[in-house]
């Protein structure tokens, strides 16, 4: 049976879940969340889940307390509520709410209406994962099974005669012991991997850095869910590409021309050389201005992503921010070329309220 | 009763000494389970069975974070019911289960004895089991979501009660009007005609009129005085379904049944600790027992600064009385006497201590408590004081310790446990039929926001516009929600 108390936590869950879902578009384009991850949950700020009453207001700034101290001390241990701004503004009363990142991720998807994505076919990689299945009398003590074993005590004591019930005492004996048993099963599995490529010439600002890192942060939330085994790579470039870890991803600013295909030429490397395509799902992202050095640097990246890129991965992304600079070229460009290749998929993201339509371009094929 | 054959027997060794000292209580049920049971119990106040609310899974989600992550720990957990249940975390040490039956045994005795809970209902186990059956089948009749959104409605204003509402006799009789009603007229003196300017001068004929208009106005009035338990009001008055005006009124019952556990903390969680330490150190305690003992004790009665321990005030303040009666400082005498040296010496031998703290225990309340035996020595001997917040630092700080400060703090926040005296004064304001609550302010403003949202919810209920009548920083302000919107204003408070 389900304890009551279960129902109503599973009541509350729900009712948080609703409130995300409402204000998720905020959410995202306040980017409100990157800031509050661990490592698999986010706590989210939910506003008003609390009943309202009549209380009263922070200028209650007066109590007594008990203990040691002049006239003049501190008895709070650090500058914590009531420092001013408490209570100024309405819409105060702010829950912080536990969501772990597989429930976020599948709200995201209820409210894009995203597409499981199906892994590409034969691609599938075999794993072995252990299993406990049964009991054995044989094993490390590590294992050891201590209901069955006192069961099997108890059982053999009584069966010798030297149970007694008014001083129940059951010492287990090398026979009784009990172990926990475990078979190898065999399970299929898909890798994936996600390969973010940034911009970061001069022309892209603090803003629009800031709006493809809410954006893969979202993404990876995304193809996390949906493969168990993930890894990421980070690729930034403006004349030359270069290989990078997630905080100077975000964080680098290097000024100077914009070479597109010098990323996608480190990239297409990387699958060759680290992600055999029969293996792994492979999502390669580039998110740029739209500013490219020449024209013939565009029909390279044409001819990369058409002979190279293609044949390897699910999907090839392209997201256009939109910058004061950038003249937003390479979209046009990319869209003349591949107007009917759907296995590549361009964006513009014109602010951070074109972040949720420009996931849903993403990801709604379900690739 | 579940327990296993050693804590039955240390249950039953406990209640003798319990006994023994003359403490006086309902049967007690002890049930032993494990944490993710005790707080599931503790979500739902104490009952196994509440009605369906997501309010408790946000409870029972929050203490199991906090235990999960070691922040708290539930030792003990009682209710006020006939008999008295408790329950014993299955994963405590046998000392402390002793402990917490001794503590319990108080809780009980208190329960049992003390006037505030006289008037509650001694069989609420099995009247919050009604309850939640009859919101379930509502549930049913009249969907979940419509019957929740109605409970969220009443829990955001059950608040509103008159903490000395079960003690007032209601008459139920219909109205008898006053002799000078109005319909009757002026009354005018016999009189002969020529005499009729003299006995019956036409300036008083006027007055009188006048007066009687004014008090037929008066008695139009409704209610005709301030009315505190704004939701027995609106469960009388307020347009509601019958399975709304049910709900109200189940949660108003089981808001007064909580009501006098917030009257009586200091007192009760005092007597509680008084008595586990008493029975344990006198009786219960084994020689191997006691650092673990020492231990637990000083977890439960230490002083925080930030903040009032009503374990450690109640229970101090508890032994105090007593040593006063045994020794027989109080009274005239003792009071009128201004040599230090006798007073702090003094001694009767009365030996009263026991029986003062019995009779404490039966007729008082916090409020009483602290006003009758918070003396000046007490404070200085407890070292508390006053703090207040400092814009300048940003932080609160120890402002006073002068005891009558810190006796009018601490009385301030227990009055109406510490929240906004609020009642209906009108119930057809500016002739509309709206509703109006005037806070009876106090030198602290109600916050506004979260007012403005309550409002919202009463105009649910009152389905009028609703007011309440209050003041930020001492100046009149009037919160209104009308349907759609809320506003405030600035008003001269009539008085």
């Amino acid at each position: 049976m389900v304890k009551k108390i279960e129902k109503d936590l599973r009541r509350f869950r729900q009712i948080v879940r609703g409130k995300i879902k409402k204000d998720l578009k905020k959410y995202i384009t306040q980017g409100e969340m990157l800031g509050r991850k661990g490592k698999n949950i986010v706590s989210i700020p939910v506003p008003q889940i609390n009943l309202p009453r009549f209380r009263f207001g922070s200028n209650r700034r007066s109590g007594v307390g008990q203990g040691e101290g002049e006239v003049g001390n501190p008895v709070d241990t650090e500058q914590g509520e009531g420092t001013g701004q408490a209570g100024e503004t309405p819409g105060q009363h702010v829950l912080e709410v536990d969501v772990s990142l597989e429930e976020l991720a599948e709200i995201l998807g209820e409210e894009l209406e995203l597409p499981n994505i199906q892994p590409r076919g034969k691609k599938q990689f075999v794993s072995s994962a252990g299993r406990y299945t049964g009991i054995r009398r044989a094993g490390p003590e590590s294992l050891r099974h201590f209901k069955r074993t006192y069961r099997q005590a108890i059982k053999r004591q009584i069966a010798m005669g030297l149970y007694d019930p008014s001083n129940p005492v059951v010492i287990p004996i090398r026979e009784d012991k009990r172990f926990r048993g475990w078979t190898a099963r065999q399970l299929p599995e898909s890798n994936a991997v996600i390969m973010y490529m940034m911009d970061v010439s001069g022309s892209m600002g603090r803003e629009q850095k800031e709006i493809v890192r809410i954006e893969s942060f979202w993404i990876d939330t995304w193809l996390r869910h949906q493969y168990k085994n993930i890894e990421t790579i980070y690729v930034v470039h403006d004349a030359a590409a270069k290989e990078v870890n997630q905080h100077t991803f975000y964080h680098l600013r290097e000024s100077g021309g914009t070479k597109i295909s010098s990323a996608y030429e480190l990239c297409t490397r990387i699958v060759e050389e680290r992600y055999p395509p029969d293996q792994w799902n492979i999502y390669p992202f580039h998110f740029s201005d739209g500013d490219n050095w020449s024209g013939r640097d565009t029909d390279r990246c044409v001819e990369i992503i058409k002979t190279r890129l293609l044949p390897a991965v699910n999907q090839f992304s392209y997201g256009q921010v939109k910058s004061a600079y950038g003249s937003g070229q390479f979209k046009k460009d990319l869209d003349q070329v591949f107007s009917d290749e759907e296995f590549v998929v361009t964006s513009e993201i014109l602010d951070r309220d074109g972040i949720l339509p420009s996931i849903k371009d993403f990801l709604s094929k379900g690739r | 009763m579940n327990l296993t054959a050693d804590l039955r027997a240390i249950q039953e060794e406990v209640e003798g000494y319990a006994r023994e000292f003359g403490l006086d209580f309902f049967e007690t049920i002890f049930e032993l389970v494990d944490c993710d049971e005790l707080n599931g119990i503790a979500a739902y106040g104490g009952f196994p069975t509440r009605y369906p609310h997501w309010r408790f899974g946000m409870e029972f989600d929050s203490l199991q974070k906090s235990y999960a992550y070691g922040l708290s720990k539930i030792y003990e957990l009682v209710i006020n019911n006939d008999p008295c249940y408790a329950y014993l975390m299955k994963s405590n040490a046998t000392m402390d289960q002793k402990m917490v039956m001794a503590h319990v045994y108080g809780h009980c005795d208190f329960f049992k004895n003390n006037m505030c809970f006289s008037k509650t209902n001694r069989k609420m186990m099995d009247q919050m089991a009604n309850h939640g059956s009859r919101i379930r089948r509502y549930m049913e009749q009249h969907g979940v979501e419509n019957v929740e959104r109605f409970v969220d409605v009443c829990l955001s204003i059950d608040n509103l009660i008159d903490q000395h509402g079960e003690f007032i006799a209601r008459s139920n009789q219909s109205y008898q009007p006053k002799s000078d009603s109005p319909s009757e007229g002026v009354r005018r003196l016999r009189s002969k005609d020529y005499m009729e300017s003299f006995i019956n001068p036409p300036e008083f004929i006027e007055a009188e009129k006048a007066r009687l208009t004014a008090v037929a106005q008066e008695e139009r009035h409704f209610p005709r005085e301030p009315y505190r338990d704004v939701l027995l009001f609106l469960i009388e008055h307020a347009p509601l379904a019958r399975w709304q005006r049910d709900i109200l009124s189940m949660l108003r019952e089981e808001a007064y049944y909580f009501a006098p556990q917030g009257q009586t903390k200091i007192m009760n969680e005092g007597w509680a600790s008084y008595w586990h330490s008493t029975i344990m150190t006198k009786r219960a305690l084994r020689d191997s027992e006691v650092v673990d003992y020492a231990d637990h004790h000083s977890g439960t009665v230490h002083a925080r600064p930030g903040q009032i321990n009503p374990y450690k005030v109640g229970i101090e303040l508890f032994r105090d009385i007593e040593d006063r009666w045994n020794k027989g400082k109080f009274g005239r005498e003792f009071e009128d006497c201004d040599d230090l040296e006798t007073k702090r010496n003094w001694n009767r031998d009365l030996g009263l201590g026991r029986e003062k703290i019995f009779e404490v225990r039966r007729i008082y309340n916090d409020i009483t408590f602290i006003d009758e035996f918070l003396t000046e020595e007490f404070a200085e001997q407890q070292q508390l004081f006053v703090f207040q917040f400092n814009p300048r630092t940003g932080r609160h700080e120890i402002a006073d310790r002068d005891w009558q400060r810190v006796k009018r703090e601490l009385l301030f926040g227990l009055t109406n446990f510490g929240q906004p005296i609020i009642s209906v004064v009108d119930a057809n304001h500016a002739n509309r039929g709206e509703l109006y609550l005037r806070h009876q302010w106090e030198g602290i403003d109600i916050q506004f926001d979260w007012a403005v949202e309550t409002l919202r919810n009463l105009h649910q209920v009152w389905t009028r516009p609703v007011h309440i009548e209050t003041k930020e920083e001492g100046k009149g302000r009037l919160l209104s929600f009308d349907g759609e919107k809320g506003s405030i204003q600035e008003i001269t408070p009539a008085d």
